[in-house]
């Protein structure tokens, strides 16, 4: 009876002390706790300058920044998420992994804050960009940047071994100029095989201008004997069949990122398969070992070359689409910050930047040429494959990883590669 | 009335100081049981028997960390490790490091530390540079030879490019990747089997040392059959450290090759790591710990029963 009576009394103590604790809940602050990657010092104060406006606007709530590096918010993100303090926002590259995540109940849909006054928000941005962030009827993150990785060139280097860079439309082409280029003494390509991903770019469009879309997503759906059907085992020949020619630079199988980058920057290496940004001069600057890198109308840039007899083509792009996460947890002010911060002023500050955004308006910030040519083939791409590390999920992705290095430096045949990756799909 | 008590006290005495030795076996180790025990069993259970059991449970579904494991596997994680060949190669170059260190390491450190406790000018100087690369954290190790290996812009790119010839990428070879960190490894350990070697070098009697010279034996005589059979337990345990360090290996590996290039340089741990951790395989990375569980326990208990019997 006692003890009845003392929970009886620890309740309604409980009790009060919530609705006090509710009752000022509506004056104190609220915090925004905003999960982010970036190293890069210009779009940090960007980010700042964006928190701090809406704090400005909003009195009352906080907008606080967390920092993880890459590899580390990746291991760390599922017990974060599970804990007791989760982050409000974070980043997504999409794919399978926000797939993942969104199955947990751990993070919140966007559809009720978009289609708030008649869908205001949802009509800011373009379908394709929604529709990459959508699983199972949901919209999960806001997109706020896209990409798309092609192949970079040295127009000098490309001179002196006499070969037209804007002549390159087909495989044949290009692995023409791979030979030229080596003939003439000049490393032609610079690739990252130590973070392994770079290499995986190869893979997947090979695999695409092979496929098509409608092999692709074939593949994805396990028909036709999925990533071991026909067109991605002669995806993975043409790729051993490059790496055969040995085009890559001195050490490339333990090449990061961000040493494989000034080897182009640096005009050690004749082409970077690589993403959008990578000839603006900010970019050019900060990855060079001279610290300048390479004069802009140094570089040019083809797509990446459709193979004779796929089913694949030229408008057919591969490329990254980022956004920010909202979780269950967060208070209810994050979707109205996530809006502020994909509006398209506050857009055009990180598009200034280098970034191309998926927002209807922001593109009249693009002022680097490079950038401009770029956001114009994505205008016109009839098919937009996110990377296919992040498409596929963890586990999947990290095995396409694998295998492209394991392929493209001849450790493993098409053949057992294709299988390796379907074996893990298919699990 | 003096007499009494204490006949009485010496009858008693006997009886009395067995019930109370009893009494205090008792009744003092439970105040000491109580107080003590639970602190250490709490964390004992909540940080290793748990975490252990958990792990086990674990290692039965094919499961991505978020909510509860549902999908149950069966042995198919236990059985993918196996089938796994960059498993295999972790296992090679754990059993690799092992045998570098017996052959190559523990030799190099016992006669390093039998040149520097000589009474010779600058040994004790020698003594902390050659324990030098063991202060340094892993990470810093790895990330600094990285750096040397390099053969474009590091130590090793410009003694070749001094000579005019290019340079060879070994931790970009898959031939040569597990040779180079296999160097470092013994750069940055052999200090501490030094050390080891230095502590049981000094606590040898000097007298049976000056009675061998007496007798005329030479030096090799005297390191032989004097210095090295009383070092025994000290090798014995330098080996132990050399095993289970072996078995640990992980933050060197990660930023001198990220256990690449092809897995080459992968270790148990990096394995767990690289297949079960960056891949969100928490059943499959669980089934790896209790692998290598399984390998540490065994290697220990048997290594400890068998070598480090007497010691």
């Amino acid at each position: 009876m006692r003890y009845v009576h003392l929970t009886r009394r620890a309740i309604l103590a409980l009790g009060a002390s919530l609705l006090v604790m509710g009752a000022s809940s509506a004056f104190a602050d609220s915090t925004i706790k905003w999960l982010h990657l970036e190293t890069n010092p210009a779009r940090l104060a960007a980010m700042q300058d964006v928190a701090k406006a809406y704090e400005t606007a909003h009195p009352g709530v906080k907008v606080e920044l967390q920092f993880l590096e890459n590899e580390a918010f990746k291991a760390k993100l599922p017990t974060l998420l599970q804990s007791d303090d989760p982050p409000s926002l974070f980043y997504t590259w999409g794919g399978g992994v926000l797939k993942e995540q969104s199955q947990t109940g751990k993070i919140r849909a966007l559809d009720a804050a978009l289609d708030a006054n008649n869908g205001e928000w949802r009509n800011e941005l373009s379908q394709g960009a929604i529709s990459a962030m959508t699983f199972d009827g949901k919209v999960w993150a806001a997109p706020f940047k896209s990409g798309v990785v092609s192949f970079w060139y040295n127009k000098e280097l490309f001179k002196k071994a006499g070969v037209d860079g804007t002549a390159i439309h087909t495989w044949t082409d290009f692995t023409g100029a791979v030979q030229k280029l080596k003939d003439a003494g000049v490393t032609p390509l610079a690739c990252g095989g130590g973070d392994k991903w770079p290499i995986h770019f190869y893979w997947s469009y090979l695999s695409m201008r092979e496929a098509g879309q409608a092999g692709f997503d074939a593949a994805k759906a396990g028909q036709n004997g999925g990533f071991t059907a026909e067109p991605f085992i002669k995806a993975g020949q043409l790729l051993a069949d490059l790496g055969k020619m040995n085009p890559c630079q001195d050490g490339w199988q333990g090449a990061t990122w961000p040493e494989t980058v000034p080897v182009f920057d640096d005009g050690r290496a004749a082409m970077l398969l690589g993403f959008e940004n990578m000839a603006t001069p900010t970019s050019q600057a900060s990855n060079a070992t001279d610290g300048k890198g390479l004069a802009q109308d140094n570089i040019g840039r083809f797509p990446f070359p459709t193979i004779e007899g796929g089913a694949g083509t030229i408008t057919e792009d591969f490329g990254g689409i980022n956004g920010w996460v909202v979780t269950a947890a967060a208070p209810p002010e994050t979707e109205d910050f996530v809006k502020f911060l994909t509006n398209a002023a506050n857009e055009s500050k990180f598009v200034a930047l280098g970034d191309l955004p998926v927002i209807k308006g922001a593109d009249g910030a693009i002022t680097d040429p490079t950038l401009k040519d770029v956001a114009n083939q994505m205008a016109k791409a009839t098919w937009h494959q996110n990377y296919v590390d992040q498409d596929l999920g963890p586990n999947v992705g990290r095995v396409v990883n694998d295998m492209s290095v394991a392929i493209f430096s001849g450790e493993v045949s098409p053949q057992d590669g294709s299988q390796q990756i379907e074996d893990a799909h298919s699990m | 009335m003096s007499t009494v008590p204490i006949a009485s006290d010496r009858v008693a005495a006997p009886a009395l100081a067995r019930r109370r030795s009893s009494a205090i076996g008792a009744q003092g180790k439970w105040p000491v049981l109580i107080l003590f025990l639970p602190p250490a069993l709490l964390l004992f259970t909540v940080f290793v028997f748990l975490p252990m059991g958990e792990a086990a449970w674990y290692s039965l579904y094919n499961w991505n960390g978020y909510s509860l494991p549902t999908q149950w596997v069966g042995l198919k994680n236990f059985e993918l490790i196996f089938k796994n060949a960059a498993f295999r190669t972790a296992l090679v170059n754990n059993g690799l490091i092992i045998v570098i260190s017996i052959c190559i390491q523990v030799p190099l450190a016992m006669w390093l530390a039998t040149m520097v406790t000589k009474p010779i000018r600058g040994a004790v100087a020698f003594r902390l540079i050659f324990f030098l690369p063991y202060i340094l954290a892993d990470v810093a190790a790895g990330l600094i030879w990285r750096f040397v290996y390099d053969g474009q812009f590091g130590l090793v790119g410009s003694i070749w490019h001094a000579f005019g010839v290019d340079a060879p990428f070994w931790l970009a070879d898959k031939n040569t990747a597990m040779a180079a960190v296999l160097g470092v490894i013994v750069w940055k350990y052999f200090g501490f089997h030094m050390m080891l070697f230095i502590a049981g070098l000094q606590a040898i009697d000097r007298e049976v040392l000056e009675a061998a010279e007496i007798d005329g034996a030479t030096g090799w005589q005297k390191f032989r059959l004097v210095t090295l059979p009383m070092l025994g337990s000290t090798v014995r345990l330098s080996l132990f450290f050399a095993v289970v360090g072996s078995l640990q290996l992980f933050d060197m590996i990660m930023p001198l090759t990220g256990a690449g290039p092809l897995n080459a340089t992968q270790t148990m741990v990096t394995f767990l790591y690289t297949f079960g951790v960056m891949r969100m395989q928490v059943g499959f990375g669980s089934a790896v710990g209790v692998v290598l569980f399984v390998i540490c326990v065994t290697l220990a208990f048997s290594y400890r029963r068998i070598f480090m019997r007497n010691d």
